[in-house]
């Protein structure tokens, strides 16, 4: 790496959450006028080092060099004394203020506060690079990519020279995604040090100079992208060769299950997030939803547990004798009075598919504790309901009396697919199933889904990894901007053809 | 770039993930022991008085005689049944202040059907009337706020804390339409020859239902939470609303529920204060019970059983400073004092049992990092 | 007929200890911190005036200047030790902010009427209370030509400087939130406190620097109440549930200090309104008259739950406690 200087060094450092080792000894440098991809599994530490970078957390062991000097950072402000700017993968921003004035927050400027010279300063800003930002915008009415703009023109406001994203893409169109591309490359050309974390193999390959990779907290190696590939990488991640293939078992016997037709959904705020949706789910198939995120998967799936407020349109759960069910205007607790058996295994686990103060005996209850006629909770059965899910899941918890609060992402979301699937239901209806867990923990995820589909269910599948859609999935829904972009087969789609269609609808170019 | 001076040691905290409840009990007795500390020091710089007479004072007053135990129990019967009523809404992260209004509309009730019925319906019909009011009565004032919080969310800190003046204002207009004799301000005992609608009296002791009935309720109040199905809805719905309405619980439902419960206990406490004790009704009857009931509830982190314990120490407190104000002749509100000085250790003991401190001296690491 | 002359000033002077009171809260909880502890602070901040004022006083000579600046002083210093300790326990010690307020409350009104009995006892007055009519006297007086001026004079200009300071503070308090670099800054630390951690801004210092002025400025409203509005008399739980009101006005005003001027006016003409309805010899209805304020909060509190505007919501971490490495 010939005449390229450190802009940071990181030794030895070490971090504990209780008796987590977050990083163990983990030794990086990131240089001047180069894009570094930090890659890793889920829980492998790269956002807590990188966030003891940006003076989020203090290292528990270990030095921090900036431009060979050492430094301590203890707070975000030192951060930013030292030209290190972070973009979070949660948005940093206050939502009742405008763009102007989440921008100046915490900055020491001299004089009176002037929101309009700022609104100066950050046009300018954003006609060097090509954003589009309305300064006196409040965050509360912006898009995600609006909100991802604010907190890079922010950054860059402040001068910074060393950048790092926490996953930026994950809430960007392919589009939104080249264009930041481009913008960070003329950064690097700039001389500014630039780290990524991602977990995306092509968006490593496309933009990156170089790739450091963390597995459970320790620095593992790095390497020239150029010289790597994506199999290498994934399996210096994981630390054993991977296969990444997954099984794609035939349909059994599809029939009719959902149907929905015409389906509108308007949010809180009055924005259409369905629009005239349409699609039959079958048995025995799992049917996958793609889409930027944030595009309707959510409405479209509280649509059909009955969580949903719907405007018009029809859900009809057919029953094996073509018996009818409409599900609309029904709560969770009708739906299944009716004899509907609906699994819904939602994308915020923790803040609604489970307790997570309450241990796994109290929250295999949540569905099951109304049965019987007593006044009084039955613990018996979801205890040994919890100690089936966790010998047959390999949950790993030290009891089932642990508070699930406490227990890894992956082991969170096998108790909850594992309650959810005891229920032996007819749909199955999960939103990024396997967001946050490592590569094992999905694969044991992807296994449990096709049991349920090779059972006769009906699955539907709402991923926004599209490899993993085109994969597993045999029929593919694509969701634009809330309408349906199109229905394709699994088996022979290709990830472009998907991949235009999420952006415009029908994914015809114009070109 | 600016210095850093890297020598300096660093105070850092961070979470525990747990901490054996013999090792949290030991925190809070340290907290208590020091607080007991700094008030004799406040004593003794206040009043001049010999701090260890001060407490052996309060030791007596609580404890003293007989009579003084009987009080105690009185009291602790009390405060207990306000902080079991308030605990349900708490657990459902519902902030339930107004647990002094509820008393006062629970005990109006209770009052209004003594002078009302008092000699028109049987004793025992009447006292049905006084419990099945008196319930009524607080739960409907609980239910209010209850309603526009599940309806519209309403800050309900500030409704049920405005509803307590509604309340006393309501008091004090029937304290007037019911003053006996006119003009004197108050109502006096209600019933005084008839004992029409007080509660009956168990052999001689006069206190000795309203501490069996708290009794009951408090084993009664455990159960609920900790085995019913309602009780189990009530803390899904705390931790998770979401969560809550995604397995089909009726969320505006049980929140409604629960404050009817929590305003109708409140109710019951006010109908054992003006039917079982003092056979009146004044604007102070309550006495502040409903905000002492809080911290009841919260130190006994919302169990009823420890509830015991903790509505028995804050008692204590108090009948036990009344006691030294009278011997010294002090100002009652020296006891308001010391309260508040034992609650703050109490409060701030609570973060060495959440958090884990430790210093971090810089230099000694680089020695090991460099090795 | 309402005679509305005479009505408003003793509507204001009402007003002020809310006003106060408002403020000071208001500035807490753009902090993020919801302090039930005002009431406490307010009989802190006025006892301490009046221990100040006392020993002045008992000393013999009176200046002007003196005379009003040590209780001023002794009162912030009160009640800038109640912000401190609220401080210590929620923002360091992360303690629950209702539990905190709420003992915070039952210490404050103790406090104050302990001394408040001792000084009492100190005078060996036959009545429960201590008058301090010379401080007092420099407390109330109102502006020079203010009679002069007839009713205009009696409506604006007949108050003591205290009440001409609370508007002002309200005002600043206002201008500060919404136009300068320490405003959008408190705001942010109340509304989230990570993204302000984020942008390097010392959460902890802003939270205890806007409780501890905050709970300054609601002091002040108790010793206004007793120099001024009661003419130096201190009388044991004389203050009463001013200190609720003053948070209830906070909800009410949707946290704007401006706002709270005109409404702490209201509030304070609600609540002596029943001195002015004739009632003729029936004293009960005068208590349900009491009620008002009471049932306007409550009314206008479900309206603005209804209406659910975005900008009248509170800071979104109010009562929580910020931990950096929250995981």
């Amino acid at each position: 790496m010939e005449n390229k200087t450190a802009a940071v060094k990181m030794r030895n450092i070490t971090k504990r959450f209780g008796t987590v080792l977050a990083n163990d000894r983990v030794w990086l440098d990131i240089y001047k006028g180069e894009i570094l991809a930090l890659l890793g599994e889920n829980g492998s530490g790269k956002t807590t080092l990188m966030n003891m970078l940006s003076g989020i957390y203090f290292p528990d062991e270990g030095q921090i060099f900036i431009n060979d000097e050492k430094v301590m950072i203890r707070s975000p402000k030192d951060a930013f004394g030292y030209g290190i700017g972070m973009i979070h993968q949660h948005f940093k921003l206050v939502d009742v203020l405008t763009a102007a004035e989440n921008i100046v927050l915490g900055l020491k400027e001299p004089g009176r506060l002037n929101l309009d010279e700022v609104a100066r300063k950050v046009k300018s800003i954003c006609d060097a690079y090509g954003f589009d930002v309305d300064p006196y915008q409040k965050v509360y009415n912006m898009s995600v990519s609006q909100k991802q703009t604010v907190e890079i023109v922010k950054v860059l406001y402040r001068g910074a020279d060393i950048l790092i994203l926490d996953e930026p893409t994950a809430v960007l169109t392919p589009q939104e995604t080249e264009k930041l591309f481009a913008v960070l490359r003329n950064m690097r050309d700039d001389g500014k040090a630039i780290v990524i974390i991602t977990h995306k193999m092509h968006e490593v390959e496309a933009l990156s100079d170089r790739v450091a990779i963390l597995r459970h907290g320790q620095f593992v190696g790095d390497m020239l992208t150029r010289k790597t590939n994506a199999q290498e990488m994934t399996n210096m991640m994981v630390g054993r060769p991977v296969t990444l293939n997954i099984d794609r078992p035939d349909p059994v016997n599809p029939k009719p299950r959902i149907e929905v037709t015409g389906l509108t959904v308007r949010d809180m705020e009055g924005t259409l997030k369905l629009d005239n949706v349409s699609f039959t789910a079958n048995s025995g198939e799992i049917l996958g939803i793609a889409g930027i995120s944030g595009c309707g998967q959510k409405e479209l799936l509280e649509s059909i547990a009955g969580l949903q407020k719907v405007e018009s349109g029809s859900i009809c759960y057919v029953e094996d004798d073509g018996r009818r069910e409409e599900l609309i205007g029904k709560d969770p607790l009708s739906i299944a009075d009716m004899g509907v058996c609906l699994s819904f295994v939602p994308e915020d686990r923790l803040g609604m598919g489970l307790v997570g103060s309450m241990d796994l005996t109290d929250n295999m209850m949540l569905r099951s504790f109304r049965k019987g006629k007593s006044f009084f909770t039955d613990k018996k059965q979801p205890r040994s309901l919890a100690e089936q899910v966790v010998k047959e899941l390999e949950v790993n918890t030290p009891g089932v009396s642990t508070p699930v609060r406490r227990l890894s992402g992956g082991n969170v979301q096998k108790v909850l697919v594992g309650r959810e699937i005891a229920s032996a239901p007819m749909v199955l209806l999960t939103a990024y199933a396997v967001r946050g867990l490592d590569i094992n923990s999905s694969y044991t995820i992807y296994d449990l889904i096709n049991k349920q589909k090779q059972a006769g269910v009906a699955v539907v599948f709402v991923g926004e990894d599209l490899d993993v859609l085109l994969e597993l999935c045999d029929r593919i829904l694509v969701l634009c901007g809330g309408k349906v972009s199109g229905i394709v087969e699994g088996r022979g789609a290709s990830k472009p053809e998907v991949g235009m269609m999420m952006t415009r609808l029908g994914g015809k170019t114009n070109a | 770039m600016r210095k850093q001076n890297t020598a300096m040691p660093v105070l850092h905290i961070s979470k525990r993930t747990s901490l054996p409840l013999y090792k949290a009990w030991a925190i809070r007795a340290v907290a208590i022991l020091l607080a007991l500390v700094v008030c004799a020091v406040v004593t003794t710089a206040l009043t001049g008085l010999n701090p260890l007479g001060v407490f052996k004072a309060m030791f007596d007053g609580a404890f003293g005689t007989q009579r003084k135990i009987w009080i105690l129990g009185q009291n602790v019967a009390i405060l207990l049944c306000v902080s079991l009523a308030v605990t349900p809404a708490f657990k459902m992260r519902f902030w339930n202040i107004g647990g002094e209004g509820q008393i006062l509309v629970g005990g109006l009730a209770t009052a209004a059907c003594m002078i009302l019925l008092g000699d028109k319906v049987p004793n025992w019909l009447l006292i049905v009337m006084m419990i099945l009011s008196s319930c009524l009565a607080g739960a409907i004032w609980g239910g209010i706020p209850a309603i526009c919080k599940a309806k519209w969310n309403t800050n309900e800190t500030l409704f049920t804390l405005m509803m307590n003046y509604v309340a006393t204002q309501l008091v004090a207009f029937f304290v007037i339409v019911w003053e006996v004799p006119k003009g004197a301000g108050k109502i006096g005992i209600i019933n005084q020859d008839t004992h029409a609608g007080w509660l009956p009296q168990i052999g001689s002791y006069k206190y000795l239902l309203n501490i069996l009935i708290v009794a009951v309720l408090t084993v009664i109040m455990y159960f609920y939470l900790t085995r019913s199905k309602q009780g189990y809805e009530i803390a899904v719905v705390g931790e998770s609303e979401k969560t809550a309405r995604y397995v089909g619980i009726k969320v505006e439902k049980v929140i409604v529920r629960t404050m009817m419960i929590s305003g109708g206990i409140c109710g019951l406490a006010g109908l054992l204060l003006v039917g079982g004790t003092d056979h009146t009704i004044t604007t102070t009857i309550s006495g502040g019970r409903g905000f002492t009931a809080v911290m009841v509830a919260w130190l006994a982190k919302f169990n009823p059983l420890v509830m015991v314990l903790t509505s028995l120490l804050l008692v204590f407190l108090s009948r036990g400073a009344s006691e030294i104000t009278t011997i010294y002749a002090l100002n009652h509100s020296f006891g308001d004092i010391l309260t508040g000085i034992i609650l703050f250790f109490i409060i701030g003991s609570e973060f060495f049992i959440g958090y884990r401190l430790s210093f971090l001296k810089n230099e000694q690491k680089e020695g090991k990092g460099n090795v | 007929m309402f005679d509305f002359v005479s009505f408003f000033p003793r509507a204001v002077v009402q007003s002020i200890p809310l006003l106060y009171g408002a403020t000071g809260e208001t500035l807490t909880e753009k902090s993020g911190n919801l302090n039930l502890g005002i009431p406490g602070i307010m009989y802190v901040g006025g006892i301490c005036g009046v221990i100040g004022a006392f020993f002045y006083e008992q000393s013999g000579n009176m200046d002007g200047f003196l005379a009003v600046l040590i209780p001023m002083v002794c009162c912030l210093l009160g009640s800038l030790l109640m912000g401190l300790l609220y401080c210590f326990l929620t923002v360091t010690l992360r303690a629950n902010q209702n539990v905190t307020g709420l003992a915070m409350t039952t210490f404050g009104v103790g406090f104050g009427n302990f001394f408040g009995g001792s000084l009492i006892k100190l005078t060996g007055s036959e009545v429960p209370s201590i008058a301090l009519s010379a401080t007092s006297s420099y407390f109330s007086r109102s502006l020079p030509f203010a009679d002069r001026l007839g009713v205009f004079g009696k409506l604006f200009l007949s108050y003591g400087f205290l009440a001409y300071l609370a508007i002002l503070i309200a005002l600043a308090a206002s201008y500060i939130l919404k136009r300068t670099r320490l405003g959008l800054q408190l705001r942010a630390v109340g509304e989230s406190p990570a993204t302000a951690d984020a942008a390097g801004i010392n959460i902890t210092r802003y939270k205890y620097v806007a409780t501890c002025v905050g709970s300054m400025i609601a002091g002040l409203g108790g010793l206004y109440y007793v120099m001024d509005y009661a003419c130096g008399v201190w009388s044991n739980d004389a203050f009463g549930d001013r200190g609720w009101l003053a948070i209830a006005l906070v909800i009410f005003t949707t946290w704007r200090p401006n706002v709270g001027i005109l409404a702490s006016i209201l509030f304070g003409g609600l609540y002596i309104l029943y001195l002015f309805i004739p009632t003729g010899t029936n004293l009960s209805v005068k208590e349900l008259y009491k009620m008002l304020p009471y049932l306007v909060t409550i009314v206008v509190l479900i309206i603005s739950s209804m209406r659910n505007k975005r900008e009248n919501q509170p800071p979104e971490s109010l009562g929580v406690p910020y931990f950096r490495e929250e995981r």
